[in-house]
């Protein structure tokens, strides 16, 4: 039976569990000891080829990941079973969910939900959370994105992290971020789905901290950890207004009794609202949107995989897929749908024109993603969730790409992130180099690659749909002109030109692995090949992946905005028309980075020097971090240290140490009345037993 | 009066329903023998053999069942509840038996008459938990004290042993006393010792509003009062505490107290709800006083005996909280919190036992410095106990106090409750310097290294530690099975 697959869909997340408490063994046992005994010994120096975060202001503590101690050759057993454990149980977890895909797919399309309850998790009163999964077209392709993506990803971090001492550790992180990750989005409700997302987080600090003997690193984790918990704080609100309102917290419980209760009039605009916002508010903190965006950068201080897999591809879209999960909820408010689609854009051109300046090539992937993100957002206020899907599928593929690309380079480059010292690898890297440019091409929307079709779905969707207005297709236009601008300007940076390497380090420069070209070239093909399945139908497609979708986004449909999805006749030539404007402004982007970077090369200087202002404005991202100490951050810590001063050491201390002495010095009169004499003992007796008896006589003989 | 005449099945019977205290008594007998028959070396095979015995008990009690059975024309009754006690005192005396493998060893009560003594305590113990007579309850008590006096100075050689039996004798007999003469003036009145009997004429005003009846009540609560430490009748309780051997002192807190409360609530729960106010008014201010007086006095002890000695004046308060409150959920409170407090308390005095290289001064906190790094497991599980005797999740003293005060103001106690979490906030105080000691303290140099236990008593430590665990964590069978013991008394 086909559908017998199904029953196995708690497999799934299962295996990555698996491989944690696998891993996490192997970590205890095998690479626990031998780290210490390793820690006593004096770091040998100058090992090779091992990413050492570059930054120019970090300070390295010494005998950190820098001193890579274990070469490969005197690699202890257990690194080849961790190896071997950690990509295999999250490739068997994405066989699993292909097959159960498959097995959904081959229902009828109204049938297609799939819900396993495994057991009942809070039970109190009317509240119910169940442990449950939820397989539907929208869970699937996250489902899939994510172990597809991230099995690639494992195996691209055995090669990458072959020089770590820390290996099972970082393994025993990554398999629990998917194994969070997974429960995030297979949930059948809120709460659970809660669990997963606060995983995620959980394993995202741990990651960006893997280096944790770097100041600047363990940083970055309390940085993301805490800027993340604003977010969730929200997102918690708009749980606990979800059960107040609609009586549970499993999805198809909840959306099913919208219109019922919109009818009956309990469930207002105004509550919509609240509950939208507050979830996106939530979205905001995990998908890095403005204002909460400013820990994703910084995230870069971890291994370059991990910004691949949970600060580019997966976990960073969370919020994109809980509020695409919300759609009905969201389209109930009108108001709260343009909030998301202009955070959406204003994030999309905002940290697009940051990426202009960075010279560190992961902050440039890292200001890209937090665009692309925008995007993503930007077609879910404007109604187009299938369109955002698409968009977050493709992303996971190319940006992957381009992280791990960029991995490649630092790891060949020893560490080096700096563009300004790489150009020319290419001729080192051609691997490296093709599957980057491909990926490159895709993200900046040329026709034919998957970046392409979901960028201008957006765009499209965002001139077109009911929500939509042409500002919105303006500026998300303009950002893909910049996108286009600052992919080429790190292509040729980095892989064109003149060396301007250090000499030692270009000694080194070698091309990656296999373990490392494989999963480049896999995410090679995908980046290109990826966005077919949602060709629209004006250019000749049938939009598979917005059919597939449908079911899950049919509110949508009912709102009318699909009509227009799927190329309605009289904008033909107007949809052709805006397709070929974002074309044009791409080429525009790649041509003014092909003048400035390869022909003119001294002119990017020049005109920084010309504008000093605003390149500053630009180049320190706009103050942002600065502001935020400043406003918040400094205010947080003023009002600690008050709250700690005056509250906690005057008010409450004062409280505590008071009644602790009155205490004490009770106890000690209390101490003196027992004198050791067995007389005064018998007499005590004795007046007890007359005041009991006597108390006992007179409350019954006097009423 | 035609001469009584000898019923056979009937003596069957009243045998069959003590079986588990003639176990005991029939271990006592044998240990006894056994003592004249083995050679010097072999003297710890006496402990074993009183280990089996016990262990036998407790099988003969759970092959008994919960099922009542009636004995000895109604003289005794082995009923849920009694079955309830019988458990908690026998677990009590096997952990205490158990930890007597080492501590026989080490202070030289490697004896016959001491295990004898345990023994024949218990079996008073179980006959005063089953009792339905008066009289069976005080033969009980007698029998129970008697063993335990001499147990007291068992250290013939210590001056505080010596003091603590003599006052504690001296003040037994004469709270003895006060017992015997209050259920004189009970039979007096009510014309009968049989307290189901006098629990079915308490609906009449001429026994509820009979002074000599009262009298007689007040007088047996003022015995029960001084057995289970109740303020002001708990005077010898530091000193008997704190000059026992510290195992005797480990078993009186568990399990005297425990056989005290099993009469005590019987007679409560079925006679007073007729002469509430006054009773309740006598149990409140019982209660009230006793918990703050032994939170109080245990503040500033720096000898961890007289400590715990305070503390289990205090928690005796606490019991009585739920005695207060009354009826099924505070009867059920009640059970559970002196099953929970025998494993809580013979923990924690086995630990102490431990690092108390010798009585007396081996006791003072400062030789607790330091150990909790030094030697985690001991740290660690000492740590168990007093966090579960200060009443905090996820612990079984947490569980306890949480039914016993939720009783309470079921009851409409709140006052009461309130008194008592206020208590148990004064008495983390005194909990937690021993911990504070052992984990922030420096360790001294040269900081003795504790006893090594023997595997049997590293069993109760741990079987104790996992009860406090267990029962923090899962209580519901634990509770249910109480509540059905009350149910049964009641019924």
């Amino acid at each position: 039976m086909v559908s017998g697959v199904l029953d196995y869909l708690w497999l799934v997340p299962a295996f990555p569990l698996l491989g944690v408490i696998l891993n996490g063994v192997l970590a205890l046992i095998a690479e626990r000891p031998f780290l210490l005994k390793e820690a006593g010994l004096p770091p040998p120096g100058g090992s090779h080829g091992h990413p050492s975060r570059g930054n120019s202001h970090a300070t390295e503590a010494p005998g950190s990941h820098g001193s890579g101690a274990s070469g490969p050759h005197s690699a202890p057993v257990y690194r080849n079973v961790v190896a071997f454990l950690a990509p295999g149980a999250v490739g068997a977890s994405f066989v699993v969910a292909l097959l159960c895909v498959l097995s959904l797919a081959a229902r009828p399309p109204e049938g297609r939900t799939f819900v396993q309850i495994l057991f009942p998790w809070i039970q109190s009163g009317s509240f119910l959370a169940p442990v449950g999964f939820q397989l539907d077209p929208l869970s699937s392709v996250m489902a899939l994105v994510v172990t597809g993506v991230g099995f690639l990803i494992h195996v691209y971090s055995v090669g990458y992290m072959s020089h770590e001492r820390a290996f099972a550790r970082y393994f025993v992180y990554l398999n629990l971020f998917m194994f969070a990750m997974l429960m995030l989005v297979l949930a059948n409700n809120y709460l659970l789905m809660f669990v997963g997302w606060e995983g995620v987080g959980l394993c995202s600090y741990l990651l960006i901290g893997y280096w944790y003997e770097k100041q600047s690193a363990s940083d970055a984790g309390k940085k993301a950890f805490i800027v993340n918990r604003i977010g969730d704080f929200g997102f918690l609100l708009g749980v606990f207004l979800i059960f107040w309102t609609f009586g549970s917290v499993s999805f198809t419980d909840v959306f099913a009794r919208i219109p019922l209760l919109r009818d009956s009039g309990v469930l207002t605009a105004g509550m919509a609202t609240a509950i939208t916002l507050l979830l996106f508010l939530g979205a905001t903190g995990k998908s890095a949107q403005i204002p909460l965006y400013v820990w994703l950068p910084d995230a870069m201080e971890g291994p370059t995989p991990v910004s691949a897999l949970i600060h580019a591809a997966t976990m960073v879209t969370a919020g994109v897929y809980m509020v695409a999960r919300s759609s009905a909820l969201f389209l109930l408010s009108p108001d709260a749908m343009s909030v998301v689609a202009v955070i959406g854009a204003a994030t999309a051109i905002f940290s697009a024109t940051i990426g202009i300046c960075q010279t560190d090539i992961k902050r440039v992937l890292a200001y890209s993603t937090v665009s692309q993100l925008g995007y993503m957002f930007l077609a879910c206020g404007v109604g187009a969730f299938a369109a955002g899907i698409f968009h977050l599928m493709t992303h996971a593929f190319f940006k992957a790409l381009l992280f791990l690309g960029s991995g490649s380079v630092i790891h060949a480059l020893s560490g080096e992130q700096d563009m300004r010292k790489m150009g020319g690898v290419r001729r080192y890297l051609p691997v490296t180099f093709v599957t980057m440019f491909a990926a490159t091409l895709a993200i900046s929307g040329i026709p034919g690659l998957s970046g392409f079709f979901s960028k201008d779905e957006i765009l499209w969707q965002s001139f077109s749909s009911p929500h939509g207005s042409p500002a919105l297709w303006f500026v998300g236009a303009l950002a893909a002109g910049i996108t286009a601008f600052y992919m080429f300007r790190l292509v040729f940076l980095t892989f064109y030109g003149g060396s301007r390497m250090d000499p030692e380090v270009e000694k080194h420069v070698h091309e990656s692995p296999w373990t490392m070209t494989v999963p480049l070239s896999i995410l090679a093909v995908l980046s290109v090949a990826g966005g077919w399945v949602g060709i629209p139908a004006s250019l000749g497609g049938d939009n598979r992946f917005e059919e597939w979708l449908a079911p899950v986004f049919r509110s949508v449909a009912a709102a009318g905005a699909h009509g227009a999805a799927t190329g309605a006749h009289p904008s033909v030539s107007l949809e052709f028309g805006l397709m070929g404007i974002s074309v044009g402004v791409a080429l525009a982007g790649i041509g003014i980075a092909y003048f400035l970077y390869r022909l003119r090369t001294s002119k990017p200087a020049e005109i920084a020097r010309r504008v000093p202002a605003l390149y500053d404005l630009v180049y320190h991202k706009y103050y942002v971090d600065e502001i935020y100490e400043w406003a918040v951050v400094r205010r947080v810590v003023d009002g600690s240290v008050w709250l700690w001063q005056m509250f906690d050491a005057l008010f409450i201390d004062g409280i505590v140490n008071g009644i602790a002495d009155g205490v004490r010095s009770a106890g000690d009169r209390v101490r003196r009345l027992q004198a050791g004499i067995v007389g005064g003992y018998a007499f005590s007796l004795l007046a007890g037993a007359v005041l009991l008896v006597g108390y006992i006589l007179y409350r019954s003989m006097v009423p | 009066m035609t001469p009584i005449a000898m019923d056979t099945g009937a003596l069957v019977r009243g045998l069959y329903c003590i079986l588990p205290e003639m176990v005991v008594i029939g271990t006592a007998i044998l240990v006894l023998l056994a003592d004249l028959l083995l050679p010097e070396e072999g003297k710890k095979r006496l402990c074993h053999l009183s280990v089996a015995g016990v262990a036998a008990a407790i099988l003969s009690a759970l092959w008994l069942g919960p099922g009542k059975i009636e004995g000895f024309s109604g003289m005794i009754v082995h009923d849920g509840m009694g079955l309830f006690f019988t458990l908690t005192i026998l677990a009590a005396a096997l952990l205490t038996l158990m930890m007597a493998t080492g501590y026989s060893e080490w202070e030289g009560t490697q004896k016959g008459e001491f295990y004898a003594l345990i023994l024949l305590s218990t079996s008073g113990m179980l006959f005063m938990a089953e009792g339905t007579d008066l009289m069976t309850v005080f033969l009980g008590l007698e029998t129970l004290s008697i063993p335990i006096y001499c147990l007291v100075g068992f250290h013939r050689g210590r001056m505080r042993s010596l003091e603590g039996a003599m006052k504690y004798f001296l003040l037994g007999a004469f709270s003895s006393g006060f017992f015997l003469y209050g259920i004189a003036l009970m039979y007096a009145a009510a014309g009968t010792t049989r307290i189901p009997v006098i629990a079915s004429m308490m609906r009449d005003a001429r026994l509820y509003g009979n002074p000599v009846f009262l009298a007689g009540i007040g007088l047996l609560l003022v015995g029960f009062a001084f057995k289970v430490s109740l303020v002001p009748f708990h005077m010898w309780t530091p000193d008997a505490y704190e000059g026992a051997p510290t195992l005797v002192t480990a078993f009186m807190g568990a399990a005297v107290k425990a056989a005290a409360f099993a009469a005590l609530l019987r007679v409560v729960l079925l006679t007073f709800p007729a002469i509430l106010p006054a009773m309740s008014g006598v149990l409140w201010v019982l209660a009230a006083l006793t918990m703050t007086v032994g939170n109080f006095s245990a503040l500033l002890q720096n000898n961890m005996k007289r400590m715990l000695a305070y503390s289990s004046i205090a928690h005796a308060g606490y019991i009585l909280v739920g005695l207060t409150a009354g009826g099924v959920a505070g009867g059920q409170a009640v059970l559970f919190y002196v099953l929970v407090y025998a494993f809580m308390n013979l923990g924690a005095f086995g630990v102490i036992m431990l690092v108390a290289q010798r009585e007396d001064d081996g006791y003072d906190i400062d030789n607790f410095a330091g150990i909790g790094f030094r030697y985690p497991v001991l740290g660690g599980l000492l740590s168990l106990f007093l966090v579960s005797l200060a009443g905090i999740p996820p612990t079984a003293g947490f569980v306890g106090k949480f039914y016993l005060f939720g009783a309470a103001v079921r009851s409409g106690y709140v006052g009461l409750a309130v008194l008592g979490v206020l208590n148990s906030a004064v008495s983390v105080y005194y909990y937690l310097r021993p911990v504070v000691s052992m984990y922030m303290a420096p360790a001294p140099e040269g900081i003795p290294v504790p006893r090594p236990p023997r595997s049997a008593f590293s069993f109760a430590l741990c079987a104790s530690a996992a009860a406090v665990l267990l029962l923090g964590v899962m209580p519901a069978s634990a509770l249910e099975f109480a509540e059905r013991s009350v149910l049964s008394l009641l019924m």
